[in-house]
């Protein structure tokens, strides 16, 4: 049973080039929440990328920086219908950082404070597609939002962009992360509309 | 005995949970910023005092947005009441209080829920609910269901709201007022003229004086937004009471 | 702004899942013990799905996933659940 309710649009689907399928745009950011907000803070913040061999790849909060914090313009798309377009980010290019890693597998979970995890193949991690976000429109980057790293790869749904990013962990197969697990798609590309497994 | 007081004994089997549609048949303001529905559901079950429902509205292109509200009465049988405060950036909320109409047709679910539900004739301890602003909606529905049923249980009602305006049910729980229901109103914003209390947020002295004391062992009762609901339940447990008598609804969300 | 309600939340879409209502029982955390209605525990609404946490450890007790036409429902951070015998 279900039927149309007179008057009702919701709030969403202007039609819009930008816009994958079953997108509506946004002005404000909406905060999307799991779990408590966690607090870290920049001093002892570090990013870990483990290859096969169990070798542990560190980056301090300077390091990262010094590796070369870049513009960022990007539409972001959120697997809840909602998309925000022309986003003005700071962050450090993931090419920079996988240049110091030597790992034959294919595939990354990415593992944050607070116990979230989300899949990725490598191959949408590099090339220029993908950041360790730190600023977001002009400020650092709120802890509500992620503050003060987390991932950006806006080509994919943005749950994939895990917020609070504390470590890239290498894997031979596609394993899912946290709500990969829960139903939602493996990759998760809005243009083709990957919401769901 | 009336069809409220025959669904809500303790021995009858829980109503299932099922979808249903609803015509809306009446619509009044309720506060400036609230509506109340009246709906016919002649498939409702009626519901235990304290439940929700889920309301589900579809667009034309097949997009669904549910919320849940509390069911402020369900009598007699096949009748729901609402009452629906408007959030500024909510999506089922203001098209309930701004575009919905008498005649309209909605998808609920339920009843729903039954831990924050009061039944007469359970216990014959005091109740103290305790409500911030449109949290007392279901307490409401506690507070009639204990009328309906005569039912000799000491019910008191703590009720922090903003402004006089502001006040859900104001005639009704004025009216609801006697030997076995009391009625304590905290204004946070603005009262009326002549009102003796001071103005502002329920403090912890506030709720020490105007509650049932732990020494009755209450069944308590709150419902309001997260904020409230979490500064509330501490105080009550520094009061003595003990938190398994303590039950609690937030709502929030869009 | 808070971020989550409580399990009263998870009242709907289990009852899609469940025949009797499961926010009423007793749940035990699968990580730190404590034990409470479901009702009781910390729901985050605001995500791609409901996530309900330990008020006590914060652990993932479960998640509920409306995945289009299908309902994954998760209790995996669930220990035990404890729920009055259904009447005869």
């Amino acid at each position: 049973m279900s039927f149309t309710t007179r008057g009702f649009s919701g709030r969403r689907r202007q039609p819009e080039t930008r816009l994958p399928p079953g997108q509506t745009l946004v002005e404000k950011w909406p905060v999307l929440s799991a779990g408590p907000t966690p607090v870290v803070d920049t001093a002892d913040w570090e990013l870990t990328i483990q290859d096969e061999t169990g070798t542990d790849h560190r980056w301090n909060w300077d390091e990262l920086i010094a590796l070369g914090v870049e513009d960022i313009t990007v539409d972001i798309h959120c697997v809840t219908h909602w998309s925000k377009l022309g986003m003005a980010w700071r962050g450090v290019s993931l090419d920079k950082l996988f240049e110091h890693v030597g790992s034959r597998h294919q595939y990354v979970m990415a593992h944050s404070h607070g116990g979230y995890t989300t899949n990725l193949p490598l191959e949408d991690l590099l090339g220029g597609k993908a950041w360790i976000a730190i600023e977001a429109e002009g400020r650092p980057l709120h802890p509500e939002h992620g503050g003060p790293a987390r991932l950006l790869v806006p080509h994919l749904y943005f749950w994939k962009s895990a917020k609070w990013i504390r470590g890239l962990t290498m894997m031979p197969g596609n394993d899912p992360g946290f709500w990969e697990r829960y139903g939602y798609h493996i990759h998760g590309d809005p243009w083709q509309e990957q919401r769901y497994r | 005995m009336n069809a409220l007081h025959t669904a809500a004994m303790p021995d009858q089997p829980r109503a299932r949970t099922a979808w249903h549609t609803a015509t809306i048949v009446e619509k009044l303001a309720e506060t400036p910023h609230a509506v109340r529905l009246t709906l016919a559901a002649p498939t409702w079950p009626g519901s235990e005092p304290g439940t929700h429902l889920d309301v589900r509205l579809t667009a034309p292109d097949g997009y669904q947005a549910s919320r849940s509200y509390s069911v402020a009465s369900s009598t007699p049988a096949g009748n729901v009441v609402l009452a629906i405060d408007e959030l500024p950036d909510g999506e089922v909320s203001p098209f309930l209080v701004q575009d919905a109409r008498p005649g309209d047709q909605l998808e609920i679910h339920g009843p729903l829920g039954s831990y924050f539900t009061w039944l007469p004739g359970r216990s014959d301890r005091p109740v103290q609910l305790i409500a911030g602003g449109s949290g007392v909606v279901p307490l409401y529905a506690i507070a009639l269901a204990h009328d309906a049923a005569g039912d000799p249980a000491h019910l008191q009602l703590l009720y922090s709201v903003r402004t006089p305006a502001e006040v859900f049910f104001a005639d009704e729980l004025a009216a609801l007022t006697g030997p076995t229901f009391g009625l304590d109103l905290v204004y946070t914003r603005e009262a009326p003229h002549d009102w003796p209390d001071p103005i502002g947020r329920l403090t912890r002295e506030t709720l020490a004086a105007r509650t049932i004391p732990a020494s009755q062992r209450p069944h308590i009762y709150v419902c309001g937004s997260t904020g409230f609901v979490e500064t509330i339940t501490p105080w009550l447990v520094d009061l003595g009471h003990s938190a398994t008598d303590v039950l609690t609804e937030r709502f929030g969300g869009l | 702004m808070p971020r989550h309600l409580d399990g009263n939340a998870l009242a709907g879409v289990l009852s899609e899942v469940f025949t009797a209502d499961v926010t009423a029982a007793r749940a035990r955390c699968g990580n730190c013990g404590n034990t409470a209605p479901v009702a009781e525990a910390m729901v985050y609404p605001d995500a791609p799905g409901l996530v309900a946490r330990c008020v006590r450890c914060n652990h993932v007790l479960a998640v509920v996933v409306e995945a289009g036409d299908r309902l994954v429902l998760s209790l995996a951070g669930l220990d035990t659940l404890e729920l009055r015998a259904p009447r005869a």
